[in-house]
Parts: structure tokens; sequence; C-alpha cells
């Protein structure tokens, strides 16, 4: 958090100089009056300067970010698994990184505690108040190359409904990475994509248009 | 493992303080059973059972390495 201290002839000019300063508006910042200063005889004699701390509040990103930095950690901490945590937010979404090494077991099979993670520090960071915002948890760069080896797997199935005519179900995903091959196969002319099933078992089906 | 239970429980409820875990030995698993209060059962259980589904496979996981079989419940503490 940024603070100025300023002092001027009287407290709304010491404020409006504090603002200037921070280039904030008015309500980014919480004020406090340090001094009332007072104006004096005929003001000369006697006369005290104002003086206001201004500090500039972060924005909501910012704490849900530091709540959720600490939650991963303790969790880790807790979980007795030796990794770094960073992250950065943005107004749209708080985005974790765990770092280390043999962090497999964080991942699980179909990426399924990482979900759970990435679910239960969503609803620790949002559960006291603020807006809700989006948690994005991952694991040295799982999602990314889980999200290549997808798009990779459904244009291989699409060229194989373009070839035999038949159609092709893929294995269960849940419905980020559902999203990702009905996406990918959007732009692939000649086949359908549909999700069928019930979760979790809910699949992505391919078939000739 | 006790500990990372009741972390987890207090993070999300409301009523932390109210938040306990005990662990019992059945033979070959240790079962864990998380209470809260009551008006905090919704939080740590979820539409469908999903938040407990999430915390089971995030205590399981933990529980791997250490080659035990865990199981956890949510109980309202009376």
């Amino acid at each position: 958090m940024k603070s100025i201290e300023v002092v001027a002839r009287t407290v709304d000019e010491a404020i409006a100089e504090a603002l200037h300063k921070l280039q904030a508006d008015r309500e980014e910042v919480e004020v406090t009056i340090l001094d009332e200063g007072n104006k004096g005889f005929l003001g000369i004699l006697g006369s005290k300067q104002a003086k206001v701390l201004v500090e500039k509040k972060s924005p909501l990103y910012e704490l849900k970010l530091e709540r959720a930095l600490e939650f991963v950690k303790e969790l880790l901490a807790q979980m007795e698994i030796p990794a770094e945590v960073v992250g950065e937010a943005n107004l749209e979404s708080v985005n974790l990184q765990i770092q280390g090494d043999g962090l497999g077991v964080l991942i699980g099979r179909r990426g399924q505690t990482l979900e759970s993670l990435q679910y239960i520090t969503s609803l620790a960071v949002n559960r006291q108040g603020g807006d809700w915002i989006r948690i994005n948890l991952d694991i040295g760069d799982y999602r990314a190359k889980r999200e290549e080896t997808l798009r990779s797997l459904a244009q291989r199935a699409a060229m194989k409904v373009e070839s035999t005519g038949r159609r092709v179900a893929l294995d269960a995903m849940n419905a980020a990475e559902r999203r990702i091959v009905h996406q990918e196969l959007q732009e692939f002319g000649g086949v359908i994509t549909q999700s069928e099933g019930q979760e979790p078992y809910r699949r992505v089906v391919i078939l000739p248009d | 493992m006790k500990n990372l239970v009741e972390f987890i429980g207090k993070s999300l409820a409301d009523n932390p303080d109210q938040v306990l875990v005990e662990a019992e030995d059945r033979g070959h698993e240790t079962v864990y059973t998380l209470y809260v209060a009551p008006e905090d059962m919704g939080r740590l259980i979820g539409k469908g059972g999903r938040i407990a589904k999430a915390i089971r496979t995030v205590v399981k996981a933990s529980a791997i390495k250490s080659g035990v079989q865990v199981h956890v419940e949510i109980d309202e503490r009376h």
C-alpha cells in the first residue's frame, strides 16, 4: 500500500495535493488527519499547517491474491509438500502457479486433484466479503501442456472420423477440457462435436457432418 | 493429516472456532471426522457433495506419500 504525508495550509488542500501526488481518486484512498492545523490570528500569528496521511487502498484483486497465496502456501505446508507458489492478479482473475519437482501427486489422475485444489482455494478466498473472483491454479505448466495434448488429440480423432465416416467418442473429460476440444474442432470442416453422458463420465463425441 | 483436515475445514467454514477433527483408526484405514457447526454443513458439503468430494480428493492425495488409507467424513457438531 502506497502512502504519503502532506502538509498544507488547510486539510482540504493537503488532501488535494496528496491525491495529485498519488494519482488517485478520493474513493481510492484512506485519509487520516494528523493535524487539523489552524489559520491563526489574521492568518499570521500562531498559524499552524494542516497535516494528513493519505493511503492508497489496494484494489480488491490484490487482497484476494494475497489471501490465495497465503492459503495455498499453508495448504502445501500442511500436506508436507515442499513447493513454491507464485501468482499475479487482475480485475478478472487471480492466477497462481505451484512450482517444484515431483508435484504429480498434486495433479492426480486426469488432473482431478488439481481441480479440487483450485476449487477449494476459490472457496476459501471468496468466502469472506468482497466480490467473487475467478481463481486459476496451475502446477508447473500442466494446464498449457494438457491443452496442447487435447488439441492434437482432437485433430487426430477428427481426421479419423473424416476418413472413416464413423463417429469417435473421446475419453471422459471435465467441462473445461471438453470446451477445449469443441473449440479446436469448430473450424474443422466435415465433422461436428457434441458432449454425451453424465458427469463425471461425460465425453466429447465427434460425428461426421 | 489431522491438521490438514482441520485447516481446510477452518478455511471454508463461517464458524472456524466450531471446527473440530477427530481421527479414528479402523484397521487398515484412518477415518477423519470433520465436525462443523450445523449452519456450516452446506459450506463443507456443497451442492451434490461437490465440496466434500474436493476435500476428500486433496486429503487422499496427501495420504499417498505416507502410504496410508484415509477417509474423510463431515458431520454436524452438537
